[in-house]
């Protein structure tokens, strides 16, 4: 039996398997320019003092996302597994998360301007995926389990969530910011009342903690012992958030406090995510 | 054909001779019956009084200012003068920048459009709009709409009391819930009361010196009256302050406020300080969740606004060059088509090319 190992996640595929590497690179590369052409015309209308929330940023980062699932599906594929092998996999299955997340909650809540803040850190995530040398196969030993994969991929997509929620994070610290200065630019007149953007704050919150939770509810199903450091962190996170959603509801904290957590808090677990898995890839490999 | 207009506005004549000139009933069938045009439609509005007009024949100016004058008023000495003349392609740009606001006294106001859908579907009604007014009216408001949508020329609120509700548009979202307390009963934190009210808030609470005052301005905005010795204690509970007391120093300063704020740390409080001297102490707008305007920060954008919007014709007169040339080309055509029918020859919309 193949050994596969998983905390928030990886596991081995054959050495020397990553053949079709090239053909599904070029899949992210074109989802990598839908998030750019984004962007770019995000800047370039805030520039011209012309910024409104057309259907243009959607449609681009819905096909970017359209991109990404390819990338994703042709990868599972090759791997016969949910592509969560190695750091380069996980940040791009956590970009998948933050477009499935902003996708499903953006319109929703007419929070149409967060793809304008969505883009420019689904892009920065893919581009520093594809730039740094991540890309690389992992030997791993832990037992095959469905509750790995769950585990894996239910937690990211709690990231999503959480990314989200640090999107909405800034938008509110950029609003309070010139409502408080008196600066209002062109932008301004798109964000979402400040009430309704601390509302989605919250609701992407408790989305993304319910998930972790089941998340790692599901890692302890997995029925091999899992490495410390990797359960440290993951409680960690998980203690972080909860702290956060206390004091939203205990009213400890204003809103622009929580927004700003909400920013740091995923800055670090995104900064842990990476500097643990990094350390995992060394050790293993 | 000749499609024209003529007309007064706030460009040309005071409000005294706008006056004359506007509101006189039954105007658009006179200019068909007594001054030959087969087809009129009077546009009158607070800023202007205009005729546009399609005639077989050329009509002088006076003859038409003639018509809108109002019956038993006699022409004063050269006050035909104010009126200007568009003709052909000028008419339609003209007509074209009126319905997208670029020619208003509030650069980008949308009121206008209502004013001149009204007047065509006057126009429409008594059969005084024939084919060529309905297509120059009907792409009129077409193309009213594109500038509408595609530039920034109707961004930002340009007056105090509107960049005030919409701000806290910004801040609240909806209105249903809010609770607004106006302190002191000034004109201005009146007309406030007043726009918020239009928008939906339903709670509005009124205290002064004058105890008669308040009941009379609660009443007016649709509020309550609450005796001023309460006025901190319903601080507690609002969204919306609005002040305008003639207090010669601050009264709600940063102490006042902050055992005030307890218990409400996740609800904005929105200051609105249109008294002068001010009524609230600067710093109160560095509280976690207080954001406080005064007269001169909302004056200032309000002028902003407005200078945003002026940058904007640029981008209003691209879309509006464009829909001219292809009216021209659609009016030129419908013309022949009708000169050829009637076997007439006629020079067309645009300027000779010789």
């Amino acid at each position: 039996m193949r050994a596969r190992a998983f905390c928030v996640g990886f596991a081995n595929v054959g050495a020397g398997s990553y053949h079709w590497l090239a053909m599904d690179r070029e899949l992210l590369i074109v989802s990598t320019l839908f998030f750019c052409l984004a962007m770019v015309r995000t800047a370039l209308a805030i520039r011209a003092r012309n910024y409104r929330p057309a259907g243009f940023n959607f449609y681009s980062i819905a096909l970017g996302f359209v991109f990404q699932s390819a990338f994703l599906t042709v990868r599972g594929h090759a791997l016969h597994r949910c592509p969560l092998t190695n750091l380069f996999e996980v940040f791009i299955f956590l970009a998948w998360s933050v477009s499935l997340i902003y996708l499903m909650v953006g319109p929703a809540y007419r929070l149409s301007l967060m793809g304008a803040f969505t883009a420019p850190l689904v892009f920065a995530l893919q581009t520093f995926a594809l730039i740094a040398p991540i890309d690389r196969a992992q030997t791993l030993n832990l037992v095959p389990s469905p509750w790995l994969e769950v585990h894996a991929s239910v937690s990211l997509i709690a990231y999503g969530a959480f990314a989200l929620a640090c999107v909405a994070g800034v938008m509110y610290l950029v609003q309070d910011h010139q409502l408080k200065r008196r600066q209002l630019n062109s932008m301004f007149f798109h964000f979402p009342p400040l009430t309704d953007l601390f509302a989605a704050i919250t609701r992407l919150l408790w989305l993304g903690f319910a998930l972790l939770t089941l998340g790692i509810a599901a890692g302890f199903l997995i029925g091999s012992p899992l490495p410390y450091v990797k359960i440290a962190w993951s409680i960690a996170v998980w203690i972080l958030y909860a702290a956060i959603l206390l004091a939203r509801h205990l009213r400890r904290m204003a809103p622009r406090r929580i927004a700003a957590l909400c920013v740091i808090a995923f800055s670090a677990a995104l900064t842990l995510l990476w500097g643990i898995t990094f350390i995992s890839q060394s050790h293993t490999t | 054909m000749n499609l024209f207009c003529v007309g007064i506005s706030h460009h040309t004549a005071n409000v005294e001779t706008r006056e004359r000139f506007a509101g006189h009933a039954a105007v658009d069938s006179r200019l068909r019956d007594e001054v030959g045009c087969a087809e009129a439609l009077l546009l009158t509005t607070c800023n202007r009084v205009e005729v546009y007009a399609a005639s077989p024949q050329s009509v002088p100016t006076e003859r038409i200012a003639h018509c809108l004058l109002a019956s038993g008023m006699t022409p004063r000495e050269d006050e035909f003068e104010v009126f200007y003349r568009h003709e052909a392609l000028q008419c339609v740009q003209h007509l074209f920048r009126v319905t997208s606001g670029l020619d208003s006294m509030v650069i980008g106001e949308t009121e206008i459009l209502g004013q001149a859908k009204k007047a065509y579907a006057a126009a429409r009604e008594i059969g005084a709009a024939g084919p060529f007014l309905h297509r120059l009216f009907q792409r009129a408001f077409r193309v009213a709409k594109q500038v509408r949508s595609r530039t920034e020329i109707t961004r930002g609120a340009v007056s105090i009391g509107s960049v005030a509700v919409d701000l806290a548009q910004h801040i609240f979202g909806s209105f249903e819930t809010r609770k607004v307390l106006l302190l002191g009963a000034g004109e201005a934190s009146e007309r406030t009361a007043r726009a918020l009210a239009k928008r939906g808030v339903r709670d509005i609470r009124v205290t002064n010196r004058s105890a008669e005052r308040a009941a009379n301005l609660a009443e007016l905005v649709g509020g309550r009256a609450v005796p001023i010795e309460e006025w901190e204690g319903h601080c507690r509970e609002v969204d919306i302050l609005i002040s305008s007391t003639a207090a010669p120093e601050p009264i709600v300063t940063r102490a006042k406020l902050a055992p005030l704020l307890h218990g409400r740390i996740d609800r904005p409080l929105f200051i609105i300080d249109i008294a002068v001297p001010r009524d609230v102490a600067p710093d109160v707008n560095e509280m976690e969740g207080v954001f406080l305007y005064d007269i001169d920060s909302l004056q200032s954008i309000a002028e902003r606004s407005l200078a945003q919007r002026r940058e904007q014709i640029i981008a209003g007169e691209e879309i509006i060059a464009r829909h001219v040339d292809d009216f021209s080309g659609w009016f030129d055509a419908a013309r022949e088509r009708r000169l050829r029918g009637a076997g007439l020859n006629e020079p067309s919309l645009r300027p000779s090319e010789s």
